[in-house]
């Protein structure tokens, strides 16, 4: 009889041990897991003309401070924009109807995340409510596209002055391809 | 010379085939060995709490070489910060499982087979048989469910463990900062990660037991016999494990 008490204990405390491992794994390492047990929350969408590369799971934050979540990603076939749902905590309810939402870069390269910046508005978002104003992702490869698009613009402007300033008096062209090159630096 | 290949092919398929059949038997005789329960939870103490300590340590030595080597290599691209990440998923997905596996073959598998061999040498199977009691359903299936069950506990103990490994020397020892050891793990590692490792040690818990099991139970009743047997369990074992490792990454992905 007492063999099989510690028998069972030692069974009994071995079995506890895993599980307790196993719920650690599951709740501790990663982030969908706190979820399941999360706090109250309500839910409101924004709509974004491009969300680059935002995924499902990435946080919503107010002055740096996480509020919430992404929870869907989806897309609007007629107004040809992405639709995010946003899981925000039930204790920051006082998010005025007027805010906006930006999608910020976390580091040079980093994952994407939604901003929120506090409107003036006296209403407060509820569930369901929609954010009106948005700013797209910070999509790199356009703003490079961009840069790359006016250097060789201004270039070949600066080229077109040169050659159409070799007709007219030298002193003329001189100023011509100065203010060129100060508007480049610019 | 082809006769012999063909000869030792067949040979292999009649055993894997025979591995199926036990297998099978066991599976049948499981509702029946469940209603004695208190034989299953003794086996569940004698594989898994008697390998408790093995596992705790070395799940403390591989996660602290991880924090150790992860450190060094992540301070090369100056993201010393991923190291939790880094740990973490390592452990859960891949060593954790295998590792565990490889000496949970080597702690409770040999014993398991070296146990039932005996029995099988001292006729005490037979005698079993003999007194129209099942050796199937009273001996092997407590055996095999006691491993299945302890087997994924196991690796998830191994896990947990590992992880504050890393944590003591990437935190503590190299001065990683532990609020982004913590988030960044958080953030990185999703459940399907989770999953992924705890599908791994439940078919290594399977694999390893049912090797265990089979190998004892139908060992050469002789003491050769015996420590064959034991020798085999722990070859065949660790490169199921392997085999099935790739096998299930590869699903995963």
């Amino acid at each position: 009889m007492r063999k099989s008490r510690t028998l069972n204990l030692g069974t009994g405390s071995f079995v506890l041990l895993g599980f307790a491992a196993l719920f650690f794994l599951t709740t501790q390492t990663t982030s969908r897991g706190l979820s399941w047990f999360g706090p109250p929350h309500y839910e409101v969408t924004a709509k974004f003309d491009n969300i680059g590369d935002l995924k499902v799971g990435a946080p919503v934050s107010m002055s740096g401070v996480e509020i919430g979540r992404v929870v869907k990603i989806d897309f609007d076939s007629n107004e040809y924009k992405a639709v995010v749902q946003l899981r925000l905590n039930e204790r920051f309810n006082k998010i005025p109807t007027d805010s906006d939402a930006s999608i910020y870069t976390q580091g040079l390269l980093g994952g994407k995340f939604i901003g929120l910046t506090a409107g003036g508005a006296d209403t407060y978002l509820k569930d369901r409510d929609q954010i009106d104003f948005t700013q797209s992702a910070f999509v790199l490869e356009n703003l490079i596209g961009q840069v790359l698009a006016n250097f060789t613009k201004s270039k070949a402007d600066e080229q077109g002055a040169a050659a159409a300033g070799a007709a007219k008096s030298n002193a003329d062209t001189k100023s011509n391809s100065d203010t060129k090159s100060k508007e480049k630096t610019k | 010379m082809f006769k012999e290949l063909w000869e030792s092919f067949t040979e292999a398929l009649e055993g894997l085939g025979s591995v199926v059949h036990f297998l099978f038997r066991l599976v049948v005789n499981t509702p029946r060995a469940l209603l004695r329960f208190s034989l299953i939870s003794q086996q569940i103490f004698n594989s898994g709490a008697f390998s408790l300590v093995i596992i705790m340590l070395s799940g403390l030595f591989v996660g602290m070489v991880l924090g150790l080597q992860g450190f060094q290599l992540l301070q090369r691209f100056g993201s010393e910060e991923a190291l939790g990440t880094a740990a973490t998923i390592g452990l859960v997905k891949e060593l954790g499982p295998v590792v565990t596996a490889l000496l949970f073959a080597g702690r409770a598998g040999t014993a398991l087979a070296s146990e039932l061999g005996l029995m099988r040498a001292t006729d005490q199977i037979s005698a079993m048989e003999m007194m129209a009691v099942d050796p199937i359903q009273r001996v092997v299936v407590p055996r095999f469910l006691g491993g299945v069950i302890s087997m994924p506990l196991l690796a998830a103990i191994f896990s947990v463990i590992g992880i504050y490994g890393a944590q003591l020397v990437g935190v503590q020892i190299m001065g990683v900062d532990s609020g982004s050891f913590w988030s960044q793990m958080r953030s990185a590692v999703g459940l399907s990660d989770i999953t992924e490792g705890i599908v791994k040690s439940v078919a290594f818990g399977i694999a390893c037991s049912l090797i265990a099991v089979y190998q004892g139970y139908y060992a050469t009743p002789t003491a050769e016999g015996v420590g064959r047997a034991t020798t085999r369990t722990v070859v065949t074992s660790a490169v199921v494990i392997l085999f099935l490792d790739y096998l299930i990454t590869a699903a995963f992905l």
